[in-house]
């Protein structure tokens, strides 16, 4: 399970585990679960176009990224943010019907899209992501705070920042560099699950808000280690254990959640 | 007001919004340290005069400054009227207090035991030590706008805007946030713009009074401005100033004898401006 082949799998796995734990409390504090399901699905189809023109996925993947983000965050005023998703996935999906036809790619690469590739990555591949995540986290760190009391209250944060908006953008942006780091790593459908299932759980557990962001990264980055070496031992898709992972994460916020009301009242 | 530089100074303030004027020319001026109600009853424009403040409504014409160097955001404290707090967010009591004091500022929160003493100060001062640790969320109404007083003013603002910081709050919560507010701004030097739409339990605080009617302000101080005559020129029809069991309750014409009679029966619950 730790052979050589194997330690470009656990470390990218690692890496993109804490970007999505980290920016996952975001989007379930900011309650944008339904955006951050779009963005990364969205985006596939842009790995589609890729290969159609012969380029490095990546880029797909980043300009559907951007497109996406500037959909979403122009369409969306107030509380029209589902809408605006719900819009984009409808037009990136379509296109890439168009593109999948078009290519011709395998089936084994979508699949690969959708439910992640972890095994068998090269080290240029870990390397390009490790740079690129310590981008995502440090942005993240700076705006931790003001993205925080965004939160709480946009009200409150345009008041104490003159104005926002711009902390939506910035939080869209995030996900958007997310999406790209995870995708080729865990899929378009499963890194959704990583975002949201350890950030749930994690805020039933603590009333501090960064403690919640920690636990988030924590549970993320043990389901995914979980997964791993599920998968090594039953020959199952990691995407499986990924996604069970994910939602026992879920569940257990849950069923914490309603225990700590019925205990306080 | 004229030798000391105004904290506040609004200029015939004119906005429309969706094509209807909601201010008309509304002006005033609050100098450090005052305290003013901002009275008027339901849709007067109240929330709209604090947001154009708060500069998220544009003027279309007249003008708002603050005192040099307040821009909103630094020196401007703000509780909104409306606000709806999660209560699956990870966040006590104390963290939304902490977060009014830097929650503004990049990169990460490093544990610091001034910033700490400040927001226990702060949560003592509002009497909100005994939920401090409390998730926000869960808390009721009327501690949850003790907290946003507490989260406004951590950061000494030289202006503080408060939209109905009194509705959720009992009587005797009124009176202790008003004797709280009025203490500290003088303490601070803060000026203070409260809205409400009862100026009752704010007479004995208040420096000044704004009092907003369809969008026209008349301001300056309460005994100047909360008369039969005044307030009967704003509105453009005749009201009156009835004053019953020590409260003031503005009526139309032909409503107020029905309203003493009312007011006799049950001064509790007195509603009601035109
Ligand atoms: N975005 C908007 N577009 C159109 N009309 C608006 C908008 N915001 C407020 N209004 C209108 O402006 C008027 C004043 O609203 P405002 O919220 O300022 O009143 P208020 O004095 O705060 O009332 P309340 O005591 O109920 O809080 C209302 O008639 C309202 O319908
Ligand atoms: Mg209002």
């Amino acid at each position: 399970m730790f052979a050589p082949f194997m330690v470009h799998a656990w470390l990218l796995a690692t890496i993109v585990a804490l970007v999505s734990g980290a920016i996952g409390f975001f989007v379930v504090a900011r309650r944008a679960a339904f955006p951050a399901h779009a963005l990364p699905l969205g985006a596939f189809p842009g790995a589609a176009a890729a290969s159609l023109l012969g380029v490095n996925q990546l880029l797909g993947l980043a300009v559907f990224c951007a497109l996406g983000v500037l959909v979403i965050s122009q369409l969306q005023r107030g509380e029209r943010r589902e809408v605006a998703s719900a819009l984009w996935l409808a037009l990136s999906l379509a296109a890439g019907v168009l593109l999948l036809s078009l290519s011709g790619v395998y089936a084994q690469s979508i699949n690969g899209l959708l439910f992640g590739q972890v095994l068998g990555v090269s080290r240029e591949q870990v390397v390009s992501v490790a740079v690129l995540s310590v981008g995502a986290l440090g942005v993240l760190a700076l705006f931790a705070r003001p993205l925080l009391l965004d939160s709480l209250s946009g009200e409150l944060a345009a008041a104490a920042l003159g104005r926002t908006g711009r902390l939506e953008w910035i939080f869209l942006a995030m996900l958007a560099l997310t999406t790209v780091i995870a995708v080729p790593v865990v899929g378009a459908l499963l890194v959704f699950t990583l975002m949201v299932g350890p950030a749930s759980a994690a805020r039933a557990f603590t009333n501090r808000p960064w403690r919640a962001l920690a636990g988030s990264v924590a549970l993320s980055v043990a389901s995914v280690w979980g997964a791993i070496a599920l998968a090594y031992l039953t020959n199952w898709p990691v995407g499986l254990f990924v996604g069970l992972l994910g939602a026992a994460c879920y569940v257990s916020g849950r069923l914490r959640s309603a225990g700590a009301v019925a205990q306080a009242g | 007001m004229s030798t000391v530089a105004a904290a506040l100074t609004v200029e015939r303030a004119c906005v429309e919004l969706g094509g209807r004027p909601i201010l008309r020319e509304v002006s005033f001026q609050l100098a450090p340290g005052e305290f003013c109600g901002l009275i008027g009853s339901n849709g007067s424009g109240k929330t709209t005069l604090l947001r154009a403040i708060l500069g998220f409504v544009r003027l279309d014409s007249g003008q708002i400054r603050l005192a040099d160097g307040t821009t909103a955001g630094r020196l401007v404290g703000y509780v909104p009227q409306k606000i709806a707090l999660d209560p699956g967010l990870p966040l006590r009591a104390r963290d939304v207090v902490a977060l009014g004091l830097d929650g503004a500022r990049l990169g990460p929160a490093l544990p610091s035991r001034r910033r700490a003493e400040q927001v226990e100060q702060m949560l003592h001062a509002v009497g909100a030590e005994a939920f401090a640790d409390q998730r926000v969320g869960l808390l009721s109404g009327g501690q949850q706008q003790r907290v946003l007083v507490a989260h406004a003013l951590v950061r000494r603002p030289r202006l503080l805007l408060l939209d109905e910081p009194l509705a959720n709050l009992d009587v005797r919560s009124t009176a202790e946030i008003v004797a709280l507010l009025r203490r500290l701004s003088r303490e601070y030097g803060a000026a203070v713009l409260l809205s409400a739409h009862d100026m009752n339990p704010l007479l004995p605080a208040m420096d000044r009074i704004v009092y907003l009617a369809h969008g026209s302000a008349v301001a300056g101080k309460a005994e100047e401005v909360v008369r039969t005559e005044v307030l009967s020129e704003l509105y453009g029809y005749h009201v009156d100033v009835v004053r019953v069991h020590g409260r003031v309750v503005v009526v139309a014409a032909e409503a107020s004898d029905q309203i003493r009679a009312a007011v006799a029966r049950d001064p509790v619950h007195t509603a009601s401006v035109p």
